[in-house]
């Protein structure tokens, strides 16, 4: 019995939940209301997806939110004010992703800085430098520069499509490119966790280190590799941000790291899993955006959202740690 | 001379494992006993309930002739019993000041005063260093000491309790031999105060230093006691270690085909160079007490450690691993002691656990066969007798004896060139033992073994070959039939340096 509440519990809280929200709230079961429900955890969840891959290993990464907000401020620079392609805007953000990852992995691994400190470092590193190069400013189409002079660039029609095209799926224009990117990007991820050597040999060295050695793991190896999928799933984040506002706005992307841990640590209660792993954080991300989609249509009001968000992330770990425990 | 400490008939279970079973010991004043025994054999367990951690389960403890019964570890200090604790950083606060150590005691006893006065402390602990002879800056912090100087201020705060026994377990296990000649001064120093000591350890270069007397302890029982003057070291290694004679020995076959060898390998920095040659079907032991550098080679073997000096072959050609999936990759495997530590992966299941090493073997490109890597689980359960539901259990359900079978059919479940084997029957019952062995000697041909074990014992019932290493280097090699048992325990023992080719 306990073993099926651990193992089925948050599945069937989540179809209850929906059931619930379907019979109080009308226009909740639509597909335009999942869709929004989606498309309102698209970034979180991907974010999610890349620190559970620094999960995985054992580690943890507090600089996603900073590196997506770095992203999209970086596109949004590199368009308005260095004038270049979207195509340059997006590889110019992934390489940001990529060399921070790169950073944090080669701070933690080989100057033996504890994880969370490292990448709470890199957070407020990021969070300062991005500011720098416009003096604390916004970035929008028009802007006027440091020195005076006015922009000229403007975000490209193709980089803002990432934000506004939809596909036809069933109605038209239901699916943004977003959620796709989101569900492909959970595909991939779970994929090479669960079904690659190399996904297997990142829990090994997240679950028993020097056993993982002994095995003849590159241990260091792949704990960077963690940090670095989770920089670039962040810089993916960060330009689907930019792409959705259209501006790289300084004030935005302040809830992303928080929600994003949140998801991925809820889903460490589905399926009983007890550990980090792409389907419960994909889960975890859907979970929140149910809640708070109900909610708002049930009129909840907005500023009792990060209480929800707090008490079900309270109620995932009691179930991991605490039931999971017991049957071991 | 009357004991100052005395146990008698103590008995100690842990569930239905006796641990210690009808203990007598004595400690004199003013002498040092030596109390050694291999691991397992109850050594920790007795000073633990010496020092109050644990309570006894039957039996008798007198000091200076009244009950000694101390409920926890602070009534024990206070009657007299002090331990200074094998973990040097467990006797000292690593941010505080040495005067601040020296005096922690008083200042948390429940007269202290309120007002911390840090010349008053400074004076106190002024007191404290003198008695002892202890050279070190009482302003220094402790972080900034070396091990054996902090070592030196662990003792030196037991001793301001005006101790009458003092347990020192295992001091000498993180310090350097000039470190450890600084230890015994100050142990000579305990001995003049009349300090009744007792010094657990096996090195035995310690042992021949300090001990007044030893105890032998194996299995939990009390096997030998050596006071008669010039002490019996010999004696004593054989009492610890247990040999039985008559065992049903092993048929011993000799090596046809050199599979690996090494030349001058040195692995310490003052250690003898030493060769090694094994050769294809060879089931070869080395054997030697804890500390003598037997995990040392096997890292080294498997490319873990880089040797300081010398060169190794395997299969005829050079042979110098960098990490471990070098090692893995020629064909050299390590069944690594300590399975819970540094083997099993928790997390994962049975088959997870066996596949870990031969993962590339075992994808397509880089995607997992799954059905390849439960085929190779369920073929190890069958052969070893791994008792479990099957290849999808869970490590933790199996008990120790079938969780080192699948440490060891992880390694077996590949060819291999050369398998080494690190204390493979620690924690394992003795059907498991038994199992194990037979199935490493079945499968010996094609390969060298190399096993790494403490217990003479084990190394007489599976191997065709037994080395003997002390003070990290090879010191003695017997062909396992009708071998010279105790040239073999003299060399053990550290006693029969001068020629290394023993009754070969």
């Amino acid at each position: 019995m306990a073993n099926i509440v651990i193992r089925y519990g948050f599945l069937a809280l989540l179809a209850g939940l929906i059931i619930f929200f379907a019979v109080a709230a009308p226009g909740f079961a639509s597909p335009q209301s999942a869709v929004f429900i989606f498309q309102s955890v698209a970034i979180t969840g991907i974010l999610a997806l890349g620190v559970t891959a620094t999960l995985v290993v054992g580690g943890f990464d507090l600089s996603i939110g900073s590196v997506a907000t770095s992203a999209m401020m970086a596109a949004a620079y590199a368009m308005v004010v260095m004038e270049q392609s979207a195509f340059v805007a997006v590889l110019f953000c992934l390489a940001i992703g990529a060399i921070v990852g790169l950073i944090n992995g080669i701070i933690i691994v080989y100057m033996r800085v504890p994880d969370l400190l490292a990448t709470l470092g890199m957070m407020f590193l990021l969070v300062g430098l991005q500011r720098i190069p416009t003096e604390g400013r916004s970035i929008a189409a028009g802007m006027t520069l440091p020195d005076g002079s006015t922009a000229t660039g403007t975000f490209s029609e193709a980089f803002l499509s990432l934000g506004r095209h939809r596909f036809d799926f069933f109605l038209p224009n239901l699916v943004p490119v977003s959620v796709v990117v989101l569900l492909v990007l959970a595909v991939l991820i779970w994929f090479f966790l669960e079904f690659t050597r190399f996904g297997r040999m990142m829990y090994a060295v997240g679950s028993n280190e020097k056993a993982a050695e002994l095995a003849g793991a590159p241990v260091k190896a792949y704990k960077i590799w963690a940090y670095v999928i989770s920089g670039i799933f962040a810089s993916i984040g960060g330009i689907l941000l930019a792409a959705r506002l259209g501006r790289g706005d300084i004030a935005s992307g302040n809830n992303l790291l928080l929600d994003a841990v949140a998801a991925a640590l809820i889903g460490f209660a589905v399926l009983g899993a007890a550990k980090p792993n792409a389907f419960g954080t994909a889960i975890g991300a859907l979970f929140v955006g149910v809640l708070l989609q109900g909610l708002t249509m049930m009129n909840a009001p907005y500023y009792t959202q990060d209480f929800v968000k707090g008490a079900v992330l309270v109620v995932a770990l009691v179930f991991t740690f605490a039931l999971s425990s017991r049957t071991k | 001379m009357d004991a100052m400490f005395r146990i008698a008939g103590l008995e100690k279970s842990f569930g239905p494992i006796r641990v210690l079973n009808d203990v007598n010991l004595e400690l004199h004043t003013g002498t040092v006993t030596v109390l050694m025994g291999a691991n397992g054999a109850g050594k920790s367990t007795l000073v633990k309930i010496m020092s109050g951690v644990y309570p006894r389960g039957g039996g008798v403890m007198e000091l200076a002739g009244q009950p000694y019964e101390p409920a926890s570890p602070a009534e024990a200090i206070r009657a007299g019993v002090v331990t200074v604790h094998q973990n040097i950083n467990d006797g000292v606060v690593a941010t505080l000041d040495v005067a601040t150590n020296l005096t922690m005691d008083r200042l948390s006893g429940k007269s202290a005063p309120l007002i911390f006065n840090p010349r008053r402390v400074r004076r106190e602990a002024r007191a404290v260093a003198d008695r002892l002879g202890l050279q070190v800056d009482l302003g220094a912090s402790i972080s900034d000491l070396s091990l054996a100087d902090r070592q030196m201020v662990a003792i030196a705060r037991a001793m301001a309790h005006e101790p009458k026994v003092m347990v020192l377990d295992e001091p000498t296990s993180s310090l350097s031999s000039a470190e450890a000649n600084r230890l015994f001064s100050v142990i000579d120093r305990l001995r003049a105060h009349g300090v009744a000591i007792l010094y657990i350890s096996h090195r035995m270069s310690d042992i021949r230093r300090v001990a007044d007397r030893i105890v032998a302890l194996r299995d939990g029982v009390i096997t030998g006691v050596f006071e008669e003057k010039p002490l019996d070291y010999e004696g004593a290694v054989n009492a610890m270690l247990g040999r039985q004679m008559g065992h049903a020995a092993v048929t011993v076959a000799d090596a046809t085909r050199k599979v690996f060898e090494a030349n001058d390998l040195r692995i310490a920095p003052s250690a003898r160079p030493f060769s090694l040659t094994l050769g294809d079907g060879e089931v070869v032991a080395i054997t030697g007490l804890v500390g003598v550098g037997k995990t040392k080679l096997a890292e080294t073997l498997f490319g873990v450690r880089r040797p300081l000096g010398g060169t190794m072959r395997l299969a005829r050609q050079d042979y110098a691993p960098r990490t471990s999936a070098d090692a893995i990759a020629a064909g050299v495997f390590l069944v690594a002691k300590d399975r819970a530590e540094s083997g099993i992966v928790a997390d994962f299941n049975l088959y997870k656990n066996m596949s870990l090493p031969f993962l590339p073997r075992l994808s397509l490109g880089s995607i997992l066969r799954t059905r390849a890597e439960r085929a190779i689980a369920r073929e190890q359960i069958q052969s070893l007798g791994i008792v479990c539901r099957n290849e999808r259990d869970r490590m933790q359900t199996l008990s120790g004896g079938n969780q080192q079978k699948v440490m060891v059919g992880r390694w077996l479940s590949q060819p291999s060139q050369l398998l080494i084997l690190d204390e493979p029957f620690q924690g394992v019952d003795i059907a498991a033992r038994r199992d194990i062995a037979a199935k490493l000697r079945a499968s010996a041909p094609g390969r060298a073994t190399l096993l790494f074990l403490t217990e003479l014992d084990e190394a007489l019932e599976t191997a065709d070959r037994i080395l003997v290493m002390s003070e990290h280097t090879i010191v003695g090699e017997h062909r396992n039939a009708n071998l010279d048992m105790d040239r073999l325990l003299a060399q053990v023992a550290g006693e029969d340096k001068d020629d290394r080719r023993g009754a070969a």
